[in-house]
């Protein structure tokens, strides 16, 4: 199965979890099984059924945005994680 | 080469072949930033805040300049500050290493500190409450600021550019987003089929949790447009490449170059046989020593080790 990295500032809302073992063949499958599980990270990671735009997801590495977005497809190897922007400074 | 003060010998840095670390079916390229008068790339970008605020009339002689940084580019401020004769303060977090505050020190930059809880986003807001409160201060900000990312555009590139014509992909590490926009952008407008791949360094969880997902920043020069790809590098495997640059090709560089390097290492087999690829390399490694980043030894503890400060 999928396994998601939650970051720190989120573990709270997954029971402390740093990795989520999730099904699903999609990342967008991948994301809604994982907020259908843990309801108080959907509206930290998700506005209507996508990925919020300052939210980065990885699979193995890559930023999705120039894969397939969230038809981007997840093998069950996979390793997905959940980067907030980081740019060494902020507003 | 002869130039009539330091600010005028940057750029023009060699972009060197890596005969050993390219795959089969691709050519590497280094572009070695740490060639410039402070040793990195923020020359180019420190040089255009500076001339950019000086033409739109933002500063004037002794018109004091402050920014929010604890690296490369205060360094860079630093020198040409003191050439042009402008008062710099450098606002950073408490727990920045002696040798930054040192170094920043000698090129006669002001330090002021800002809570290490707050990491690097507390400097920045220490800095943006200081110029807010002193209208005599100019603060360029690096990550706002269009001077960023048109140095690499108007000087980065197009040596690029002249020294390898053909260049297939480019791979810059993603900080302010200036490298990878500037240089980027202009590469697509010589040759719209050029590839630009970013490596995004991947913080240890202690910066993680220093920063808040509600108020991610994405910096306005970045144009995440301009890529192709967006690839993060752990400090495991940006270490790692980094030491097999010394070891294989002669050549030390600073964590950034690793990152960069693996990134088109991993790409290489997406492009079209024979392409060129320049990685860039943003500083050497000699500033980094004191990080134990370099030190013999077991490189995954190492990373480990380190993973929280190697990317400060």
């Amino acid at each position: 199965m999928p396994v998601v990295r939650i970051p720190t500032v989120l573990r709270p809302h997954t029971g402390g979890a740093a990795k989520v073992e999730v099904a699903g063949s999609t990342v967008g499958e991948v994301l809604t099984a994982l907020v259908a599980d843990n309801p108080a990270l959907e509206e930290r990671l998700l506005e209507d059924g996508k990925v919020r735009g300052y939210v980065n997801v990885f699979v193995d590495d890559e930023d999705i945005r120039y894969l397939d977005g969230e038809a981007t497809a997840v093998g069950e190897g996979a390793e997905l994680s959940i980067m907030p922007a980081v740019a060494g400074g902020a507003r | 080469m002869r130039f009539g003060d330091i600010t005028q010998a940057i750029g023009r840095t060699p972009l060197v072949r890596l005969p050993n670390l390219s795959p089969p079916g691709a050519e590497l390229y280094l572009k070695l930033e740490g060639h410039n008068p402070t040793g990195s790339v923020k020359d180019r970008v420190a040089a255009s805040l500076i001339r950019e605020a000086e033409r739109a009339g933002h500063l004037r002689p002794g018109r004091r300049v402050l920014e929010p940084t604890s690296g490369n580019t205060g360094i860079a401020l630093a020198a040409i500050c003191r050439v042009r004769g402008y008062p710099l303060t450098c606002v950073m977090p408490e727990n920045t290493s002696d040798e930054r505050k040192q170094t920043l020190t000698m090129f006669g930059a002001e330090i002021v500190l800002s809570p290490a809880t707050e990491g690097s986003n507390g400097s920045v807001r220490v800095a943006r409450e200081m110029a807010a409160a002193d209208p005599e201060v100019f603060m360029p900000f690096q990550y706002g600021n269009t001077a960023n990312a048109l140095a690499h555009h108007e000087t980065t590139a197009p040596e690029i550019i002249a020294d390898l014509p053909d260049v297939a992909a480019f791979v810059g590490g993603l900080g302010t987003g200036g490298t990878v926009t500037g240089v980027g952008k202009r590469l697509k407008r010589w040759n719209p089929d050029v590839k630009v791949y970013a490596a995004e360094p991947e913080y240890g969880d202690l910066v993680y949790g220093l920063r808040n997902l509600d108020e991610g920043y994405v910096p306005e020069v970045l144009d995440l447009d301009v890529l192709d790809g967006r690839i993060k590098v752990d400090s495991l495997r940006a270490l790692e490449a980094t030491r097999r640059l010394v070891a294989e090709e002669g050549i030390f560089a600073g964590v950034s170059t690793g990152a960069s390097l693996a990134v088109a290492l991993r790409v290489a087999d997406r492009l079209p046989e024979g392409a060129r690829i320049v990685a860039m390399s943003p500083d050497g490694g000699w500033k980094y020593l004191s990080t134990g980043a370099y030190a013999p030894g077991d490189v995954k503890e190492i990373a480990t080790a380190i993973s929280g400060t190697l990317w400060a």
